[in-house]
């Protein structure tokens, strides 16, 4: 556990809480990013601009920090283009069929104890841990 | 004003995955890998989440007068879909240790990896609410944009 960061770990989850708490409070909505981006791409929907709105914002999350000196680093990623676009069209259509990803489901369900998150933030940490598992440690990656 | 409102949601919700380190891939996966040197951060994060945000539900639930109810907190039931859409979710996520989040966040810095995912997510939406529409009836041809989160 000596890559284990607790202290900044629970600063920046409390924001990620206070985000999601505001966005219920001030708008009534559920703060999860692939419902919100899902909503910006669907033709027809009528509701575009808040959602454009909230993920501008997060965008200048990361360029205002440059401001207050953070580096702004590409991150590791998987050198193969195609395990990359394989990863991403699971996460778009899966999201998209459970209703939910790590912020609809894993945070504001689990803090409204709603059934169906606690069910699907448990099946998807158990297929990470199991795809993980497979890539790290089967293939040796 | 709202739309600036939701900015600023998103502009905090951007600070807490950058200073949680959750933008960074392998900080995710090391959560994930319970069979390698297991970093338990997510885990926190996600304590420290739902102590603020269930604490904000609780007061948009109990005040006066009652919010309006939101579309897609309405379906109660486990089912199909639910368990193979966060299963195929999990196994995406696992790959890389990005999910929608972080990877809006780490667009900022143009890297062609994560423009490559973020896209290849928009694609399996877009390929989803294709597959949806041929399943609905043709009176309703409308796909919901968000059923949970």
């Amino acid at each position: 556990m000596a890559n284990f960061t607790p202290l900044t770990a629970a600063i920046g989850g409390a924001l990620i809480g206070l985000a999601a708490a505001l966005l219920m409070l001030l708008t009534g909505r559920v703060a999860g990013i692939s419902g919100i981006l899902g909503g910006c791409l669907a033709p027809g929907s009528t509701d575009k601009e808040w959602r454009l709105a909230f993920l501008i914002g997060m965008i200048l999350a990361p360029l205002s920090a440059t401001l207050v000196g953070y580096n702004l680093i590409k991150p590791q990623m998987p050198s193969s283009f195609v395990v990359i676009g394989v990863a991403g069209l699971l996460v778009g259509f899966g999201s998209r069929l459970g209703g939910g990803c790590t912020s609809g489901h894993g945070i504001c369900g689990v803090a409204r104890l709603s059934p169906r998150s606690i069910t699907a933030t448990a099946v998807f940490m158990a297929t990470a841990i199991l795809a993980v598992g497979f890539t790290r440690h089967i293939l040796g990656g | 004003m709202l739309l600036l409102v939701n900015s600023a949601c998103g502009f905090i919700f951007g600070w807490g995955l950058l200073i949680s380190g959750m933008v960074k891939p392998e900080k995710v996966l090391d959560f994930l890998d319970i069979f390698g040197i297991w970093d338990p951060s997510l885990g926190v994060v996600m304590a420290a989440a739902l102590a603020v945000s269930s604490a904000g539900f609780w007061f948009a639930a109990h005040r006066q007068p009652p919010p309006a109810p939101q579309p897609g907190s309405t379906k109660r039931s486990i089912d199909g879909p639910l368990v193979v859409g966060s299963a195929l979710f999990g196994v995406g996520w696992g790959l890389v240790g990005l999910c929608p989040g972080p990877a809006i966040v780490n667009l900022a810095t143009l890297s062609p990896q994560v423009i490559v995912f973020v896209v290849a997510v928009g694609g399996g939406m877009a390929l989803h609410n294709a597959w949806q529409r041929r399943q609905l009836p043709e009176p309703s041809k409308s796909v919901p944009t968000a059923m949970d989160g």
